[in-house]
């Protein structure tokens, strides 16, 4: 059910659409109207993350475009450089809509960047462990134990601890805290599919086991990997938020979204709900579509609730 | 029973020795172990001093072993900010911090069974649809952003609830609780729900997909041929079966709680010690930081070994094995 | 129980009257049982014969009220002593099973709750029905795991089901039936998982039971050899429908339907040594596309044009009925 090369599916008697499973997989995630929604969304976001400078009424890390006159104003106030701050500002003047465009842009690039470091990582020795076997494999799958078994906040605040504040090792605290989950998953998976006969095939056909591996056995422990890619993603933007919450995170000059709830906090209390409210809007927003998305992916890539 | 529980601690042993070699290396190699220990108000005359009382000019194993040596002992360096041993600071903390852990994981198990239970029986239902969706909600939400969003409904908008602090406390056994006296529960009430909002979620999921899978077993299905209520096949025939891993599980989860304490103590104030690492980290007061992550670590062992021992009594094919 | 005993002796126990019960899958209605008709006396033993698939553990649920959703019984009558089940009310139901119809399941392993102790799963099956103490309870359950052949019952009673092996697990559940010393019994194949010398053992006492307490008794099976020496009668299913039913002798001995004549060809035993083993070609249809007429006629040997249209239930001997339109008289060509 997972081979990527598309199958020359029998042919269809009436559609001229040949099923392929990659349309089956389109046509099943569909099904849910909640999914597509999430996708849809999450396009949205992503898109005004990329275009966030050119569509941002201002710059909120160009000190010099912020105006501290303007600071803590309601939502639909007048700028003084003439454009209205739809959003308000927070107490350094910042237009609220343009902090958020920006945030999203750090938030988005922190969660993706790290998924994608730590799923090389992850991968990298999951495969080692899943081929290697013997000692190899337990070494790597206590580590993955270990990992597993701390929570990822506390896994986090340890490395800002050893290594100090700043972005990078924001995303170096989320690739140490994340990796584990890739590694035991494609562990499980390559251990099945090297099973599988077309794996013997291309071992008779002496093909070297890098090529066996990347062309043959990665292609098709894909999909739980793919799950599992997208429900990280969503938990290292929540986590950076709360990183950054906390004060551990992205510097101040460039806040990011929970930086942003941050600063809002100790206005909230006299009513000026709007510099913390917002940013956290968008952070749920981009959270739950993912996590809406992701649900979805594993219903459909998981061949046991087929029915 | 007892070469298992042998083994189970020397496991731990092992577990905690490794834990102390990373913080270890962590704070006191990758970062200059001077400016970790030493005051950065200190001169010149003080620092010399300090290295070399601290030990700082030997080879790094022999480094270790005097702090694993000292820490054995309790000693786990003084706070810089507040000049008293890091270790008594931390102790101060930590039944407002338990108390926080234990009140979220109630509430969780609290709201948490009910729903599964309701979402795993009647999976079709628009109830049972609402309330997966809330778990998604409740997976999603990032709890410190839902914190202060309690915070201004209940406090600032609706004014019910206080926003910070324990209130007035109640001592037992020289600990100070908030739970004992009605203006500590409100003050508690907001923070543990807080708190529990991830793990409410959890147990949705945990026991809707237990009741799920139960339901399909035979001996359910025997129960009910035996001509059971419908409400003792649920509540002991099916219940008791998925209590099992959904304890064990709510069980291993308390230290995550404990450590996802740190962000609610942060939004509410609260005085335990999330808090305390929190400020220790921004203020880079690094002896606290060093006890509370082996404090920490130890309740972690501790909490894994206790809910072994409490599943192999609650499943009697464990308890077996172990014999 | 008093009303049991008044109960008329000439009046079958159960009669189950053109029972269908269908599934209502995504992928549509699936038949499972669609037109089964038998009838069991007091103190007799039934056997409901046919291959996996073939509608005979629904059947033994639709008796007992348990088919789940999407599930239901959709037409026919389940008449005992007179009462169509089919019709009682959810709690009506709940008071008749495991009280006067027991059932006892197929896998031994899986029907005893493996986080309850054996005392609880007997005493509570007691409380379910009767007002009594709870050392009454115990009483009768320590009684009944003696009579079903379990030694030191008082020790077993404290124990967890995985302490048991299959056969002792069987026979608890066993004893669980007869708690309550039910008129009625559905075993669905009970003995499948155990050994053969267990099995011989189960049967001999199952039977020793039946006898001595007048129930009457529905055994679930695809063994022909059980069936040979446990039962009174035999009904044989296929497809969700009993094809065959009558005295077990005569039916093993002279079947009309030619699936059941497969079906006992079908014995390694029946064959002679060296010959070919014997067997029905083709495979179980599909509940879901059933072919139209005769479920059968794809794989019958004597298929004709008749078999395209849907054949009855019909006596065609005395005392012997079948649903076939070209059974294999006793006249005509010799069965097998």
């Amino acid at each position: 059910m997972s081979t990527t090369t598309a199958n020359p599916a029998p042919a269809a008697a009436k559609a001229p659409r040949v099923e392929t499973p990659f349309r089956r997989f389109v046509s099943e995630f569909c099904e849910s109207k909640l999914a597509l929604g999430g996708l849809i969304v999450f396009a949205f976001i992503a898109l005004i993350a990329i275009l966030a400078p050119l569509l941002a009424p201002q710059n909120p890390y160009d000190l010099a475009q912020l105006d501290i006159m303007d600071g803590r104003l309601p939502p639909g106030s007048e700028a003084g450089a003439g454009f209205t701050y739809w959003l308000g500002t927070d107490d350094q003047g910042r237009d609220m809509l343009s902090g958020i465009m920006y945030g999203l842009r750090i938030s988005l690039m922190v969660g993706a960047g790290s998924a994608i470091i730590a799923c090389a990582v992850g991968v990298t020795l999951g495969l080692v462990a899943a081929y290697g076997g013997g000692r190899t494999d337990t070494l790597i799958m206590r580590l993955v134990d270990l990992q597993l078994s701390f929570p990822s906040i506390l896994a986090a605040l340890m490395i800002l601890a050893f290594l100090g504040k700043g972005i990078m090792n924001v995303v170096l605290a989320l690739v140490i805290v994340e990796w584990a989950y890739y590694a035991r998953t494609i562990r499980g998976t390559a251990l099945v599919e090297r099973r599988r006969e077309y794996i013997e095939a291309a071992h008779c056909l002496a093909l070297p086991t890098h090529r066996v591996i990347f062309r043959h056995l990665l292609p098709n422990c894909l999909p739980p990997l793919i799950v599992v890619a997208t429900m990280q993603v969503a938990r290292a933007i929540a986590l950076e938020a709360t990183l950054s919450y906390l004060g551990l995170g992205v510097p101040i000059t460039e806040p990011s979204l929970g930086l942003l709830i941050s600063n809002g906090y100790e206005y909230m209390l006299s009513g000026k709900y709007w510099i913390s409210f917002y940013p956290g809007i968008a952070l749920l927003v981009t959270i739950v579509s993912i996590n809406l998305v992701g649900d979805q992916l594993r219903d459909v890539l998981n061949p046991r609730l087929k029915k | 029973m007892g070469v298992y529980l042998l083994r189970r601690l020397f496991q731990s042993v092992l577990v905690m020795l490794a834990m102390s070699v990373i913080v270890f290396v962590g704070v006191f190699a990758i970062g200059d172990p001077v400016e970790i220990l030493i005051s950065p108000d200190a001169d010149q005359m003080e620092r010399e001093r300090a290295i070399k009382a601290l030990g700082l000019d030997l080879p790094l194993w022999m480094q270790y072993l005097s702090f694993l040596g000292n820490a054995l002992r309790g000693d786990l360096g003084r706070s810089f900010v507040f000049n008293e041993p890091a270790l008594k600071l931390i102790l101060e903390r930590m039944p407002a911090t338990l108390e926080l852990a234990f009140g979220a994981m109630f509430i969780a198990l609290l709201i948490g069974l009910p729903l599964g239970l309701y979402a795993g029986l009647k999976p079709n239902s628009t109830g049972a649809k609402a309330v997966m969706a809330g778990s998604i909600l409740g997976f999603s939400l990032p709890t410190f952003w839902v914190g202060l969003m309690l915070i201004m409904v209940f406090a600032v908008q609706l004014g019910w609830l206080p926003s910070t602090g324990r209130g007035t406390t109640v001592e037992i056994l020289g600990m100070r609780w908030s739970f004992l006296s009605w203006d500590g529960l409100r003050h508690i009430a907001m923070p543990a729900l807080n708190l529990a909002l991830f793990k409410i979620s959890l147990v949705i999921r945990l026991t809707r997909a237990g009741v799920r899978e139960t339901m399909l077993m035979d001996y359910v299905k025997f129960a009910r041929a035996k001509g059971l209520s419908p409400a003792r096949v649920t509540y002991v025939h099916v219940f008791k079966n998925i209590l099992i891993p959904v304890v064990t599980v709510v069980g291993l989860e308390l230290g995550s709680t404990i450590a996802f304490s740190v962000v609610t103590e942060s939004v509410f104030a609260w005085p335990g010690m999330g808090k305390l690492i929190i400020d220790s980290i921004n203020v880079l007061d690094r002896p606290v930081i060093v006890a509370y992550l082996m404090i920490i670590v130890l309740m972690f062992i501790t909490i894994n070994l206790l809910v072994d021992l409490a599943y192999s009594a609650l499943d009697p094919r464990v308890r077996l094995e172990n014999k | 129980m008093a009303q049991t005993i008044s109960a008329t002796a000439g009046a079958p126990t159960l009669e189950v009257r053109n029972l269908q019960t269908h599934f209502f899958t995504r992928a549509g209605v699936v038949k499972a049982v669609d037109g089964v008709s038998f009838t069991v006396g007091r103190g007799k033993v039934l056997g409901l014969v046919g291959e996996s698939g073939s509608g005979k553990t629904v059947t033994g649920f639709s008796i007992l009220g348990l088919v789940d959703a999407p599930g239901r019984i959709v037409g026919g009558e389940i008449l005992f002593h007179g009462q169509n089940l089919a019709k009682l009310k959810e709690e009506e139901m709940r008071r008749l099973r495991g009280n006067r119809i027991a059932m006892i399941f197929q896998d031994p392993m899986m029907t005893l709750n493996p986080v309850l102790r054996v005392d609880t799963q007997m005493i509570e099956t007691v409380l379910a029905h009767e007002k009594v103490s709870k050392e009454t309870a115990r009483q009768r359950a320590r009684d009944t795991l003696g009579m079903v052949g379990i030694p030191s019952p008082d020790e077993r009673l404290k124990s967890y089901p995985h302490q048991f092996s299959g056969g002792m697990r069987q026979r608890v559940a066993i004893a669980i039936a007869l708690l309550h010393r039910p008129e009625l019994i559905v075993a669905d194949e009970p003995t499948t998982a155990l050994d053969v010398t267990i099995q011989a053992q189960i049967l001999a006492e199952v039977q020793k039971l039946c006898s001595q307490t007048g129930t009457a008794m529905i055994w679930v099976t695809h063994d022909l050899s059980v069936v040979a020496g446990l039962a009174d009668d035999i009904a044989v299913m296929y497809a969700g429908r009993v094809v065959e039913r009558g005295a077990v002798a005569e039916v093993l001995d002279k079947p009309l339907h030619p699936y059941t004549a497969g079906l006992i060809g079908s014995v390694p035993s029946r064959n002679k040594r060296g010959e070919p083993l014997r067997q029905i070609p083709g495979m179980t249809p599909s509940l879901l596309s059933l072919p139209p007429g005769c479920a059968f006629r794809t794989r019958c040997p004597r298929a004709a044009e008749a078999c395209l249209q849907e054949p009855p239930l019909g006596e065609i001997l005395p005392g012997r009925e079948t649903r076939c339109f070209r059974p294999y008289l006793p006249a005509g060509e010799a069965a097998a």
